[in-house]
């Protein structure tokens, strides 16, 4: 596989990073510091046993989607073509903190939303032109179902889980796989300071399931697995029970 | 953000408020911070925060390699990488961590901090003898490099410094080369002190790695039985091609209740465990089984109840060594009531980190559980350790009295000189350090 990473520094994307780079995918990484995406190439170089500089990289903002088109050339120049690109990079922040600031709450939705849809418009142009591919997007269960802690973060990801499905729909037969990835609560550096509610899962342990999903190609897939069941339970209560509990 | 929560150390006990903050960013995350804490694998209160602070940076998802070169071996990592990743990626590969505790669930930067030892103490000293440079967030906020040549008072300092010298962000140190990812080993019944300590003598010419486990319970002629282990790693020849396979183990999903470890179960215990180790020449043995024997039960401190346990961990000199180690058992036996783990194990020279724990002699270390007479136990203990000019393992303590442990250290001046010297305003800190240094009082 040659696959291009938007996010590999932190979180699950770290995790996703190192299983893919263990069984020996060509990675690229793309994301905001380039020092610190030096710093996971050189990880991922001496965790799977590679030459140093065998990973290259390249600055790449989700505020800033002029510099996409640059950033996808630069990868598939590094790789001589892509034929999968895995997008985990997101903003995150608590409802009562998207209430206070309006102007946080319309970053995330441009970032969450609107220009991670301009980045994989960009990225899936570019499969569908090489015959098709693989791409990954990490969505959230916070999408399923409007609820009071997730209103602003929930609507951007349900878009995203939207946009998702229409690709699948509308490219899946010209070979473009598209897999929705719906973690639940996981535990990184992005949700430290929240609780942390049962089924918590680890970021490994979701990296794992999303290599099963882009071998597969299934179109959706939740991390931990149990958060399949939960959200199925969420999507059947009526709204009066929404309007009760706090989840 | 919420500050509420508890936190304790693999003891259980103490229990004090404050969470853990965690980041993938350790440099940022540190910032302010009187302390940083790795897998809590410390038994008593040296990763807690002290009394007057509510949280503590966790150093866990800072866990990047930065570089290794297979021609020597030197490795850099931020601090929050496990053991248990280099085990996992580097031994298939021929390389191991020079010295390794009886955990592998530790990290790089609490490995330094406590200046851990293991089975080839008597060889290869601690692990801070093979540190090569720190990378540290200190009190003022700089990042500062250390090593022998650069800062080196800062370095001396922060090798088995406990953390308290400032947040250690990067570290950089050599590893081993193995023969095979297999051991090679043995293992022989002691009948008695005196034969276990001959055994531990004649195996530390030949062996690389020896250690032993001691009978706690049974008194009379039985005191001080136990089972020597000595090992090194298997040649090519005699490992098989297999790499040893990684298993899972189970956890233990729940607190046992603290009734639960009581005179007879310990005494069952220890009779089974020393029938169950016979006198056995040279074989293959898989690394988990001879360094790790209890990681194979995930969360095997809870075996000992809500109360929790400590652990007390001595040296002495070789000179004082029997009749002091034998003294030892008889207070612990004493009691009826003790340990399942009892480790001894023989100590090469004093490494260069000023707290360091290790010195030439011999090292007990006993498992207790939280009980009324854990505390004067322990005292009488520090009473014969101090005697005979003995110390204590910082790591495992959470009971000794400052008075204690002041007198037992005499680098203590010297290295609190140094730390004044880079935290003038005692910005770092821990339960521990205001325990038995008086800080943050």
């Amino acid at each position: 596989m040659k696959a291009v990473i938007l996010g590999a520094t932190k979180g699950m994307g770290r995790a996703l990073a190192r299983r893919l780079a263990a069984r020996g995918d060509e990675l690229f990484l793309l994301g905001r510091d380039v020092d610190d995406l030096a710093r996971s190439a050189r990880d991922l170089e001496a965790r799977a046993g590679r030459p140093p500089q065998s990973i290259g990289g390249a600055a790449c903002d989700l505020e800033k989607p002029e510099g996409f088109t640059a950033a996808l050339d630069a990868a598939e120049a590094a790789l001589g073509g892509l034929d999968t690109v895995v997008v985990t990079a997101g903003l995150f922040a608590t409802q009562e903190r998207l209430e206070a600031d309006p102007g946080l709450a319309r970053r995330l939705l441009t970032v969450d939303f609107a220009n991670t849809v301009v980045f994989c418009e960009e990225a899936r142009n570019r499969l569908l032109a090489r015959g098709g591919g693989t791409l990954c997007v990490f969505s959230s269960v916070a999408g399923e179902r409007g609820r009071k802690p997730v209103v602003i973060y929930g609507a951007a990801k349900a878009g995203l889980s939207r946009y998702l499905e229409g690709l699948d729909h509308r490219f899946r037969a010209r070979g473009l796989r598209t897999v929705c990835v719906k973690p639940g609560f996981v535990r990184t550096g992005m949700t430290e300071g929240l609780k942390s509610p049962p089924f918590a899962g680890e970021p490994d342990a979701v990296a794992a399931s999303v290599v099963r999903a882009i071998d597969r190609g299934r179109p959706v897939v939740y991390a931990p697995g149990v958060w399949a069941l939960i959200m199925l339970v969420i999507r059947l209560l009526p709204r009066f029970v929404m309007r009760k509990i706090g989840f | 953000m919420s500050d509420e929560g508890t936190l304790s150390g693999w003891g259980c006990a103490p229990v004090v408020p404050g969470r853990e903050v965690h980041s993938e960013d350790l440099a940022d995350v540190t910032t302010g911070m009187p302390l940083t804490r790795g897998l809590g694998r410390s038994y008593g209160d040296s990763s807690l925060p002290a009394a007057r602070d509510r949280r503590v940076a966790s150093a866990t998802l800072a866990d990047r390699i930065l570089s290794f070169d297979p021609d020597s071996g030197l490795l850099r990592a931020e601090a929050g990488l496990s053991l248990s990743e280099i085990y996992r990626l580097f031994l298939p590969r021929g390389w191991f961590a020079p010295v390794t505790p009886g955990t592998q669930f530790v990290t790089l930067g609490g490995m330094v901090a406590a200046d851990v030892h293991g089975g080839n103490h008597h060889v290869a000293g601690c692990f801070g003898a093979h540190v090569t440079r720190l990378r540290m967030r200190v009190a003022d906020g700089r990042i500062v490099d250390c090593s022998r040549e650069q800062e080196p008072d800062l370095f001396r300092a922060t090798i088995g410094g406990m953390g308290l010298t400032g947040h250690i962000l990067e570290v950089e140190f050599k590893m081993a080369r193995v023969s095979s990812p297999w051991l090679w080993g043995e293992t022989e019944q002691a009948r008695s002190v005196g034969q276990f300590f001959d055994l531990l003598g004649r195996a530390a010419a030949d062996w690389p790695f020896t250690k032993g486990w001691i009978d706690c319970v049974s008194r009379g002629k039985n005191l001080g039985r136990g089972i020597m282990y000595r090992a090194r790693w298997a040649t090519p020849g005699e490992a098989p091609a297999r790499p040893p396979a990684h298993k899972k183990g189970f956890a233990l999903p729940v607190y046992l209740p603290s009734w639960a470890f009581n005179r007879v179960t310990a005494r069952v215990f220890n009779e089974l465990y020393f029938r169950g180790h016979p006198t056995r020449g040279g074989r293959l043995i898989h690394p988990d089984a001879f360094f790790y024997p209890l990681d194979g039960v995930r969360h095997w401190n809870r075996a000992f109840g809500h109360a929790g346990f400590t652990q007390w961990q001595c040296v002495v000199p070789h000179a004082s060594g029997l009749p002091t180690i034998t003294r030892v058992l008889e207070l612990v036996t004493s009691r009826g009531l003790a340990s399942p783990i009892c480790v001894i194990k023989d100590c090469g020279p004093q490494g260069e980190g000023l707290l360091s724990f290790p010195m030439l002699g011999i090292s007990i270390a006993i498992d207790l559980p939280v009980r009324p007479w854990t505390r004067p136990l322990i005292d009488a203990l520090n009473d014969l350790v101090l005697a005979e000019g003995g110390r204590i393992y910082l790591a495992k303590d959470a009971f000794t009295r400052r008075e204690h442990f002041q007198k037992m250290e005499p680098r203590l001046g010297e290295w609190q000189a140094i730390r004044r010297r880079w935290d003038p305003e005692g910005r770092l800190r821990s339960a521990q350090s205001e325990r038995l240094l008086g800080d943050a009082s």
